[in-house]
C-alpha cells in the first residue's frame, strides 16, 4: 500500500492524471447519453407533474455533486494539513469551480422546477436555503484562495474554509428531515427507492455521469495548477520545451 | 416511443421552458467550464514556453 504515496508527488501524479482523463471523459459522455436516453425517451410521464418532473435529471445529479465534491474538498484539506503533501492543496482548488458550478446548477433547475409545481421560483426553506449557503461557501473559497498570494497559505486558508464549511453538507441532505420543508423528502435511499425503475435508474446514471465529468474535469484543471506551480522545475521545463 | 411527435417532445407537455430551460443551462455551463479549463491550460503552456525561448536568447546573447 505504501506506493501510493508515490503518486503524491506533483511529478508522478501529472502523467497519471493525463492518462486517466481521456477515458473518465469518455464515460461520462457513455453514461450521460445512455441516461438521457432513459429519461428523455424512455421514462414515462409522472402522474402528477406530467413531463416537467424529467428536471430531476439534472437537478439532482447537480446537487449530489455539488455536495460530494465540497466533501472531497474538505477530505483533501484534511489531507494537506495533516501529511502536508502540496498536491492536496491543489486537488481542493482543482475542484471548487466545479463544485461552484453544480451548487448554482441545482439551484437554477430546481428554481425552475420550482415555479411550476410549487408555483414558486424560490422559498427561504432549509434545503434551498442550505444550498444557497454551499454556493456561497465555495465562492468564498476561490476567492480566499485566489485573494492571498502565497499558495500554501491560502491552500492552508481555503483548507480550513472547506474543512468546516464540510457541516453544511449533513445540514442540506437532513434538512428534509429536521426541518418542514417545501422540498420534498427523500425518495431515494440504500434501502429503496418510491421512484419508477426508469426514472430512477435514469437518475442514477445521470448522477455516474456528472461523478464521472467532475472528476475529470478537476483531474484536468490540477494538472494545470500543478504546472503553473511548479513551473521552475525540470522536469516541467522538459515538458513545456516539447 | 414515448413521444408522438417531435412538437410534443419539445413542448414537454406545457413544462418546455422549464425543462429545456434546465437542460440547456446545464449544457452550456458544462461547456463552458470544458471549454475554460482547456484555454487555461494551453495559454499557460505557451506562457511558460514563450518565457523558455525568452530564457534561451539571453542566454545566448550573454
Amino acid at each position: 500500500m505504501m506506493h501510493w504515496f508515490r503518486f503524491s508527488s506533483p511529478q508522478t501524479f501529472y502523467p497519471l492524471a493525463g492518462k486517466l482523463l481521456p477515458w473518465l471523459a469518455v464515460a461520462a459522455g457513455v453514461f450521460a447519453i445512455w441516461g438521457l436516453w432513459l429519461g428523455l425517451f424512455v421514462a414515462p410521464t409522472d402522474f402528477q407533474q406530467g413531463e416537467g418532473y424529467r428536471i430531476i435529471f439534472v437537478h439532482v445529479p447537480a446537487s449530489w455533486m455539488s455536495m460530494v465534491i465540497y466533501l472531497a474538498m474538505a477530505f483533501w484539506s484534511v489531507l494537506g494539513f495533516t501529511l502536508n503533501t502540496r498536491l492536496s492543496g491543489m486537488m481542493c482548488r482543482a475542484l471548487a469551480p466545479t463544485g461552484a458550478l453544480f451548487a448554482f446548477l441545482s439551484l437554477w433547475t430546481g428554481a425552475l422546477w420550482g415555479k411550476p409545481m410549487w408555483g414558486t421560483w424560490w422559498v427561504w426553506d432549509a434545503r434551498l436555503t442550505s444550498e444557497l449557503l454551499l454556493l456561497f461557501l465555495y465562492l468564498g473559497y476561490i476567492g480566499l484562495t485566489t485573494a492571498i498570494d502565497d499558495p500554501q497559505r491560502g491552500d492552508r486558508a481555503g483548507g480550513v474554509l472547506a474543512m468546516v464549511g464540510a457541516i453544511n453538507v449533513p445540514v442540506i441532505y437532513f434538512s428534509v428531515k429536521w426541518w418542514n420543508t417545501l422540498h420534498q423528502g427523500a425518495s431515494v435511499s440504500i434501502n429503496g427507492s418510491s421512484m419508477a425503475q426508469t426514472m430512477l435508474w435514469a437518475m442514477l446514471l445521470m448522477a455516474v455521469a456528472f461523478w464521472l465529468y467532475a472528476i475529470a474535469i478537476a483531474l484536468y484543471r490540477v494538472r494545470t495548477l500543478i504546472l503553473d506551480r511548479e513551473q521552475h522545475t525540470r522536469w516541467v521545463q522538459e515538458i513545456v520545451q516539447a | 416511443m414515448i413521444w408522438s411527435s417531435m412538437h410534443d417532445f419539445w413542448h414537454m407537455g406545457g413544462y418546455g421552458l422549464y425543462v429545456w430551460g434546465s437542460f440547456g443551462v446545464t449544457a452550456a455551463l458544462l461547456g463552458l467550464e470544458v471549454g475554460l479549463t482547456r484555454r487555461q491550460h494551453q495559454a499557460l503552456l505557451r506562457e511558460l514556453h514563450a518565457q523558455q525561448e525568452q530564457q534561451h536568447t539571453e542566454e545566448w546573447q550573454t
